[in-house]
C-alpha cells in the first residue's frame, strides 16, 4: 500500500512538474540556508580558535604589575630576572617550554632600507612557547645565547620590507646602533586576530638584548607552556605561589605580577562565534518553516484543484486512508526531494562562502541530518492537514465538482 | 433470465434536512434488478434517478428503508466497506467520462486494478485488454486530452470493465456525444452485458439509447412511475 501510494505520488509529481517544483522550492531555500549558515557559524568559531591557538598553545604569561585594567597600569612593579625564569623551570611540573620576554621598538636597517619595528629578547623556549615554525635558517645555538652574540631571526613582514626578494641568510642588518646577523626566517602566522602583524618582529638572544638594547638585567614578561592544556589551570596557581613567594607577598597582600593564560579568550571568542552559529541556524530555521506553510499552501491548491480525481479514486474503491496516504507521500516525497537538493545547494554554498572568506572548512554532518529529517517532518506536519481534506470528501460531490 | 437478485431497493426514501423542512429526492422507491439485466433508468431531471443511482452504487445509503446488494445490507456498511463493495463490485461510467488528465489511457484503465493490489505487469495485461475490448489499443499511451470523446469514453468502460465487475453503472454515457458515437458506446455496453453476463444499470433521458436495455424504469418525483413503466 505504501509502495502504490509512493508510485502514485510520483507520477504526481512527475505530471506537474511546474508545480512540484515551485512547492519544493521553499525547503530547498530552507535547507539549503540552515546547512550554509551552520557551516559559515562552524567555520568562523574553527577560524577564530586556529587563530587563537597561533598565539602559542597552552600559554601562559607572567607579567609583573597588578592585573588592571584600564589606562595608568603598574609600571613601579619590580621586574624579573633569569632566577625567576629557573627557578620555574626547577619547581614546575609539566612545562613545554619557559621563555624570558624583553620586547623593544627599534629601528631595522639594510642597505638603504629603514623598517621600524620590534625587537624580542628571549631564548630558543620562545619558539616552543608560541609555537613558531622556521621558514629558514636556524634556531640560536648554546653558544650564541651564552655568550649574547649579535644574531637574529627575523619575521616574514621585516624580511619583506628589508630584502624583498633577496635571501637574508647570513647577511647583516643594524638594528639601532649595532650590526646583526640573520640566521633564520620565521614561518609567517598572518594578522592575529585583534588584527596586529604577528609576523612583524626580530628575535634576538635575551642576553644580547640587555646588554646591547635594554642596558640591564632585567626581563619584562615570561612566557610558559604545558604538555598538556589541561594542566594549565594547575599550573598557573603553582606559579602564583611560586611568584608570591620568590617576590615576598604576604598573604591577603596584593600580588605585584599577574598570570595569564589564552583560554579566556578563546571561551570567549568560541562562545561568541558559537551565538552566531545559533542564531543563524535559528534564522534559516525559520524559513525552512516559512517553506513548510509553502508546501501545506500549495498541498491545498491542490486538493482543491483535483477534487474531481480524488472523487474518481474514491468512487473506483480508494479507500479513505490510501487517499490520505497519497497525499501525505505526496507533500513526503515532495519535501524530502527539496531537503535532497537542499542539501546539496547548502553544502555548496557553504563551500563556496567559506573560500570566498578564505575560512577553513568544517563540515557538520549532524546538522545536514538534521535538516533533512527537518524537512521530511514539515512534510508530514503540513502534509496532513491537505490529505486529511482530500480524503474526507464526499465521492458524489467531488464527482460533480467543476 | 435466472431469478438472482443483484440490487434491490426496499422502500428506500433520501431526503436532506427534517420535519417540515425535510427535502425529499426519493420517496420510497421498491426495485429489484436480477443478475444479467441490462436496465436503463429514465426520467426528467429531478426525478430522483441520480439519487436512486447513487444509491446503487454504494456512494450514498438511503435515509429511510433497505438497500440490498447481493444481498448485503448497505445502509449498515461503513464508509469504507462501500469502498470495498465498489472496488470488487461495481464498475462506473459517468456522463463527463472522468478521466485523470495528463494520464495516459493505460494507466487510466490500470487505476481500479492499482487499489486491488494487483502486481504491475499483470495490471499492466489486464489493462491492456480491456483496452483491446473496445478497440482502443493503439492509443493506449494517450492522455485523455489528446483523444476524441467517442475515445474518451471507450477508456472509461475499459476501467469500468477491466475489474470484471458484477454491476456497471452508467450515469448518461452517451450525454456528451453525438448519434454515431452514441450508438457505438451502447453497442459496447451490450456487449458485455451479453457476453460477460455483467449487469448493466444506465440512467439516460435519450428514448434511442434506453431502447438498447432490456428494461427501462421510468422515475417521476422521487418515485417509479408504474404507470408508464406499464405503458411500456
Amino acid at each position: 500500500m505504501i509502495w502504490n501510494a509512493f508510485i502514485l505520488a510520483l507520477r504526481e509529481i512527475r505530471r506537474s512538474a511546474m508545480r512540484s517544483f515551485l512547492t519544493t522550492l521553499g525547503i530547498v531555500i530552507g535547507v539549503a540556508s540552515v546547512i550554509s549558515m551552520v557551516m559559515l557559524g562552524d567555520a568562523t568559531t574553527a577560524y577564530v580558535t586556529q587563530s587563537i591557538s597561533k598565539l602559542g598553545s597552552n600559554m601562559i604569561i607572567i607579567r609583573p604589575g597588578q592585573d588592571r585594567h584600564g589606562p595608568g597600569g603598574d609600571t613601579v612593579a619590580k621586574r624579573f630576572i633569569h632566577d625567576d625564569l629557573t627557578a620555574i623551570s626547577r619547581e614546575i611540573q609539566g612545562l613545554k617550554g619557559v621563555a624570558p620576554v624583553s620586547s623593544k621598538g627599534i629601528q631595522a636597517v639594510y642597505g638603504n632600507k629603514n623598517y621600524s619595528t620590534s625587537v624580542d629578547g628571549s631564548d630558543n623556549d620562545y619558539f616552543t612557547v608560541k609555537d613558531w615554525q622556521f621558514e629558514e635558517g636556524r634556531s640560536f645555538t648554546d653558544a650564541e645565547l651564552k655568550g649574547g652574540k649579535a644574531v637574529c631571526i627575523i619575521g616574514e613582514t621585516v624580511r619583506k620590507e628589508l630584502f624583498g626578494a633577496q635571501t637574508p641568510i647570513d647577511t647583516s642588518i643594524r638594528l639601532g646602533n649595532f650590526s646583526c646577523q640573520v640566521i633564520g626566517i620565521l614561518h609567517p602566522k598572518g594578522a592575529s586576530m585583534f588584527g596586529m602583524d604577528q609576523d612583524d618582529l626580530i628575535v634576538v638572544p635575551i642576553r644580547m638584548f640587555q646588554r646591547r638594547i635594554s642596558g640591564n638585567q632585567e626581563i619584562s614578561a615570561i612566557l610558559v607552556s604545558a604538555h598538556n592544556p589541561s594542566s594549565i589551570e594547575n599550573m598557573k596557581s603553582a606559579i602564583i605561589s611560586l611568584m608570591q613567594e620568590r617576590r615576598h607577598i604576604r598573604t591577603g597582600d596584593e600580588d605585584d605580577f599577574n598570570v595569564r593564560d589564552l583560554r579566556e579568550v578563546i571561551q570567549t571568542l568560541s562562545s561568541t562565534t558559537k551565538m552566531l552559529t545559533l542564531l543563524l541556524g535559528a534564522v534559516a530555521t525559520i524559513s525552512l518553516l516559512v517553506g513548510g506553510i509553502g508546501i501545506m499552501n500549495i498541498m491545498l491548491v491542490s486538493v482543491t484543484e483535483r477534487t474531481r480525481e480524488i472523487g474518481i479514486r474514491l468512487a473506483i474503491g480508494a479507500l479513505e486512508r490510501e487517499v490520505l496516504l497519497q497525499f501525505l507521500v505526496e507533500a513526503v516525497v515532495l519535501s524530502s526531494l527539496g531537503g535532497v537538493i537542499g542539501v546539496i545547494l547548502g553544502i555548496a554554498a557553504g563551500i563556496g562562502v567559506n573560500i570566498a572568506f578564505e575560512l577553513p572548512f568544517v563540515f557538520n554532518t549532524s546538522i545536514v541530518i538534521i535538516a533533512f529529517l527537518f524537512s521530511t517532518m514539515v512534510g508530514i506536519l503540513f502534509g496532513y492537514f491537505p490529505a486529511r481534506k482530500a480524503a474526507q470528501l464526499n465521492p458524489i460531490d467531488a464527482l460533480r465538482h467543476e | 433470465m435466472t431469478s438472482e437478485p443483484v440490487v434491490e431497493l426496499k422502500g428506500a426514501k433520501k431526503y436532506y434536512g427534517q420535519g417540515n423542512a425535510a427535502a425529499y429526492a426519493l420517496q420510497g422507491v421498491d426495485l429489484t434488478i436480477q443478475k444479467g439485466e441490462f436496465v436503463a433508468i429514465m426520467g426528467p431531471s429531478g426525478s430522483g434517478k441520480s439519487t436512486a443511482m447513487n444509491i446503487i452504487g454504494c456512494l450514498d445509503v438511503p435515509t429511510e428503508g433497505e438497500y440490498l446488494f447481493e444481498g448485503i445490507n448497505v445502509g449498515g456498511l461503513s464508509r469504507d466497506q462501500r469502498a470495498l463493495l465498489r472496488r470488487h463490485y461495481i464498475g462506473f461510467i459517468f456522463q463527463g467520462f472522468n478521466l485523470l488528465g495528463k494520464t495516459s489511457a493505460l494507466e487510466n484503465v490500470e487505476l481500479p486494478l492499482l487499489y486491488r493490489g494487483i502486481p504491475a505487469g499483470e495490471r499492466r495485461d489486464m489493462a491492456m485488454e480491456a483496452l483491446k475490448s473496445v478497440g482502443l489499443e493503439d492509443v493506449a499511451h494517450h492522455t485523455p486530452g489528446e483523444l476524441s470523446g467517442g475515445q474518451q469514453q471507450r477508456v472509461a468502460i475499459a476501467r469500468a470493465i477491466v475489474t470484471n465487475p458484477l454491476v456497471l453503472l452508467a450515469d448518461e454515457p452517451t450525454g456528451n456525444l453525438d448519434t454515431h458515437k452514441s450508438i457505438e458506446v451502447m453497442e459496447l455496453l451490450l456487449s458485455f452485458n451479453r457476453d460477460k453476463g455483467i449487469t448493466i444499470i444506465m440512467v439516460t433521458h435519450e428514448n434511442d439509447m434506453a431502447q438498447f436495455a432490456s428494461r427501462i424504469i421510468h422515475f417521476r418525483d422521487g418515485c417509479i412511475d408504474t404507470a408508464q413503466n406499464e405503458h411500456q
